[in-house]
């Protein structure tokens, strides 16, 4: 059993929405609502929603630059969420993000030296010698020449760009890189060279991801277990085999089935599937969500999968899968 | 739309507070009473101080601050320490005259600037756009006072052309001669001025036209076959004034204050003279109450703004 | 499968030049491309491969000082090239209607988003202003917006994104085009939005019987909606077929390659296939030879041709340069029979 790295406790993170004569706060935008997951040492967690689901707000609240209205973010035993255990145990040292523009997340005015070296510079004093062969090294484990360092971020394409970000993520040795859609906004060729890229890190420092997608492709090759969120919360979460080939709750098959599939000879049938999944989540609103359209707590329906499910549901869905996979 | 109106109103209500409260402590640190004037070698030490009792200027501060708000909200602003007459008559003589300089400069300002921003934008980087940057960096650069007098110079001293002073001849008569005269005294100054004070609005008009020109909507519009003089009023040119309708109320309430230079060029008896002709002659309760007057247009500048914002920018229309 | 004469466009040796410090680049190069009623073209590839400048040369919106475009895009025997301006603009949004990748963008965030779409009904038909509000109605409905009417009122920051696009999709269609050329329709879409969006495009073809141009990086989405589809590479067209040809019998080395790409495995343990190098910039793009050859640099030269043309390897389908007989991948032995790659 691999060791826990981080564990999410109910996080909850809510904007107030002000309303009426006096600008009072009235009611709140539950952006995470609730959401508990933990990520593996060494091991890519996959986060997946669409936009306005909570998945970047998560991120930015674990990594510690969004206020946590709720909850508990444990990291070597303590509360992260309080500022005063991020400093004690070097947590923002330990956990680092990539962003997904990543013109706009490196300093223009800054050269690719200054910009890798900014959080060794936070954390570790080096002579200048130092601090220059590590970025070097640096620039290395992401394929970038050594006169990189030079320059400054216009000068690179958007994938090299994307590299240098992780290359600066990696500077501080983390144990935790939670990388917000770190492709989205890159070519498919470039996109399989930054993921490559990010893998072989992984697996040479033994990294933690936290790996923020909308591409469900995407996910799928990078991760091991993964998350499904929907309206701040958890609609399922389970190991990569269970959620693709056992999907339960309907926002996860609605969302499997609006993959576009590169399978041209039985396309009028992924398209009679993803209609038929989009009528059942359109009539069974009530089913899979509460009277309030909220999401529905996590139910365990096998060893590595858990599903928003009411009680009652969770057992026939338990039965269900267990036949499921006899027949398989 | 109306709730959002009062609410700002509302919080004009706590602005205004501290502003008065700052302004009276200004006018309480300045030097001078209103009697000191009254001083002369043979006046009394005694009376004068027992008339300063008796004015209430021995009163703790904020008994002194309330009874001045009171007074203000009667319409008495004090009494000028030099020119002995209520600073309420004072100041309505010289702001009607502002006023109707002002709604002219502004006028004169709009009807200059808009087509020279829409020129200088329409055609970026050939030659029309480049003599409108000329006339931009001309005005910019050029120091107010320096322009309104070498304007008075040439055209008023020398040419004779324009009157040199004052808002109206004192031989004119009748409502068409007195309207006259009175244009003929404004004109002029209002012309200067506003040359100086288009800079902004063709910048704004002409970099809101290049950024709107490029914009996807605009494509789009293109796309379903607007004629292209259609798209340029329709989609730019609409949506690029939006930032210039903004600062409308600013506009506005700017020249009112900020005439200061080109009244005291002319010798227009307006606001901005009478603002500086206070301090230069330490008439410090006419300073405060045009300090008062100043800050009070600013508000309501700011007010205006964002009321006209919201009635034409959608994106800002609070239900 | 089709018939002949309902060819709705016939574009032949199409140039577009864009002016860069006084010289012009080809971004487009010597593109040949047809569309019929009743299909979806898609041209697919990476950013910066001249996709979108096909269809701006189409629709003859570009910057004209600094565009050169060249050759033949016939529409119903009018050529499109070089077109006068009042002409073009009865026949834009009247023929040819347009969407675009951001719909946010794509609308003006001034106006009502039911005037943005009567707009188009104003300059091509004769309807009256009740008329016009009237049939927006009927649009939004077509494109499937709940509330129409109260839709017509809205701002587009009002709206959600699926409906945004869905605006402007009424826009396109509004007077009944016979090409309906679609920029990265569903780009800035998320997947459940982006398969209602194309869902909604296919229906509009099947009722309109019009020809759509779709033009797209994803896929994903070519696979699911297409049935020609023009795969493009530095400008070029490098292979061009009917979808099913495309992804399983994919011959050009960079067609193959990019399918490769995609992470489409179940083996998380197993590298993505990357594309050596970089596409040349247009300034530094090779004036001759294979423009892909520098990507597959394992590949001998004697296997390019010195003028890489478009060959027709089997009725239908297209391919540049003869290099894609011999290839193979840097990792499989060359003596392996190049074999269909789709991922799978």
């Amino acid at each position: 059993m691999a060791k826990e790295i981080i564990q999410i406790k109910d996080l909850k993170v809510y904007y107030p929405i002000r309303s009426g004569f006096w600008n009072r706060i009235t009611d709140y935008v539950r952006a995470v609502d609730g959401v508990n997951f933990s990520i593996n040492e060494g091991e890519t967690y996959g986060l997946i929603g669409e936009s306005g689901s909570g998945k970047s707000t998560t991120g930015k609240a674990i990594v510690g630059v969004e206020k946590v209205t709720g909850g508990q973010i444990m990291y070597k035993g303590l509360d992260v969420t309080k500022a005063s255990n991020r400093k004690k145990l070097d947590y923002n040292k330990d956990v680092q993000m990539i962003f997904q523009d990543s013109m706009s997340s490196l300093n223009p005015r800054k050269r690719i030296e200054d910009i890798i070296a900014e959080p060794i510079r936070n954390f570790e004093n080096l002579t200048t010698d130092q601090e220059r062969d590590r970025v070097q090294d640096l620039l290395d484990i992401v394929g970038m020449p050594s006169d990189a360092i030079y320059k400054y971020p216009h000068e690179f394409s958007g994938g090299q760009r994307q590299r240098i970000g992780v290359a600066r993520a990696v500077a501080t040795n983390p144990k935790l890189i939670v990388a917000d859609e770190p492709t989205s906004a890159l070519d498919l060729s470039v996109q399989a060279q930054v993921l490559n890229f990010m893998k072989h890190i992984q697996q040479q420092y033994n990294i933690a991801y936290l790996f923020i997608s909308h591409d469900l492709g995407v996910v799928k090759h990078m991760s091991e277990n993964l998350a499904i969120m929907h309206r701040g919360r958890l609609v399922e979460l389970g190991s990569r085999e269970e959620i693709y080939k056992h999907p339960i709750h309907i926002y996860t098959k609605r969302l499997l089935s609006a993959i576009p599939q590169v399978d041209v000879e039985h396309r009028e049938e992924h398209k009679k599937h993803r209609e038929q999944v989009e009528k059942e989540f359109e009539e069974n609103q009530g089913k899979w969500y509460d009277k309030d359209g909220r999401v529905y707590p996590l139910q365990q329906v096998a060893p590595k999968h858990w599903v928003a499910l009411p009680e009652d549901m969770a057992q026939e869905a338990e039965l269900e899968e267990r036949e499921e996979k006899e027949s398989d | 739309m109306w709730k959002t109106i009062l609410r700002r109103l509302l919080i004009m209500i706590p602005q205004l507070i501290i502003l008065s409260l700052l302004v009276f402590l200004l006018a309480k640190m300045m030097p001078g009473d209103p009697f000191s004037g009254s001083i002369n070698p043979n006046t009394d030490p005694k009376q004068i101080e027992a008339l300063r009792r008796a004015a209430g200027l021995y009163d703790p501060w904020y008994v002194q601050y309330f009874r001045w708000v009171g007074n203000l909200f009667h319409g008495d602003l004090g009494t000028s320490y030099i020119q002995h007459v209520p600073v309420t008559s004072l100041i309505a003589d010289r702001a009607n005259n502002t006023f109707w300089l002002s709604l002219l400069t502004t006028i004169l300002t709009y009807s200059i600037a808009i087509p020279l921003g829409i020129t200088a934008g329409r055609h970026q980087d050939q030659w029309q756009d480049t003599g409108v940057q000329i006339f931009n960096y001309i005005t910019l650069a050029t120091p107010g006072f320096v322009f309104y007098i070498l304007g008075l110079w040439l055209f008023g001293f020398t040419l004779g052309w324009f009157p040199i002073s004052g808002s109206v001849s004192a031989n004119a008569s009748g409502f068409w001669g007195v309207l006259g005269s009175r244009l003929y005294h404004m004109i002029f100054p209002a012309i200067l001025y506003a040359l100086i004070a288009t800079t902004g609005t063709v910048q704004y008009l002409r970099t809101g036209i290049v950024d709107n020109k490029v914009e996807d909507y605009v494509r789009t519009a293109r796309s379903k076959g607007v004629p292209e003089n259609v798209v340029f009023h329709k989609h730019i040119l609409r949506n690029s004034l939006l930032p210039i309708a903004a600062f409308l109320g600013n506009t506005i309430t700017g020249l009112l204050s900020g005439s200061m230079i080109i009244e005291s060029v002319f010798s227009y008896p307006g606001m901005g003279k009478l603002f500086l002709d206070s301090i230069s002659q330490r008439d410090y309760t006419t300073l405060t109450a045009l300090i008062l007057i100043f800050g009070i247009l600013t508000l309501i500048g700011n007010l205006l703004s964002d009321i006209i914002m919201s009635i034409i920018d959608p994106r800002i229309r609070i239900q | 499968m089709e018939k002949q004469s309902d060819l709705l466009l016939d574009i032949q040796h199409l140039h577009t030049a864009y002016r860069l410090q006084g010289k012009f680049y080809d971004a487009a190069d010597d593109i040949n491309l047809t569309l019929k009623r009743d299909e979806i073209l898609a041209i697919v590839g990476e950013s910066g491969c001249g996709k979108s400048t096909i269809a701006s040369s189409i629709i003859g919106l570009y910057d004209h000082k600094n565009t050169k475009v060249t050759g033949d895009i016939l529409y119903n025997e009018l050529n499109l090239v070089g077109l006068n301006e009042s002409l073009f603009n009865k026949i834009r949004g009247d023929k040819i209607g347009m969407i675009f990748q951001d719909p946010l963008a794509s609308l003006n965030p001034l106006m009502r988003v039911g005037d943005q779409v009567a707009e188009t009904l104003y300059y091509h038909t004769d309807m009256d202003e009740k008329a016009r509000h009237a049939r927006v109605i009927e649009l939004f409905n077509q494109v499937g917006m709940p509330r129409p009417e109260e839709m017509y009122e809205m701002y587009p920051h009002e709206l959600s994104g699926g409906l945004r696009q869905r605006v402007v999709i009424a826009m396109a269609i509004a007077c009944k085009p016979e090409v309906i050329i679609a920029d990265e329709p569903t780009t800035a879409l998320d997947v459940t939005i982006q398969a209602q969006i194309l869902d909604l495009l296919e229906d509009i073809q099947r009722q309109s019987h019009s020809g759509i141009i779709l033009i797209t990086h994803d896929l994903g989405v070519v696979a699911e909606t297409a049935d020609e589809v023009a795969v493009m590479y530095a400008g070029q067209i490098v292979e061009k077929s009917d979808v099913k040809t495309i992804f399983e019998n994919p011959l050009h080395p960079y067609t193959r390659s990019l399918l490769n790409s995609m992470p489409q495995s179940d083996d998380t343990d197993e590298d993505l296939h990357v594309i050596k190098g970089t596409v040349p910039s247009l300034k530094n793009m090779p004036r001759s030879g294979d423009r892909f050859a520098a990507r597959i640099p394992w590949i001998p030269a004697s296997a390019h041709e010195v003028e890489p043309r478009v060959h027709e390897v089997a009725p239908g389908h297209w391919v540049r340069c003869t290099c894609w007989k011999t290839f193979h991948f840097e990792d499989e032995d060359s003596t392996q029979k190049a074999t269909a790659a789709s991922g799978e």
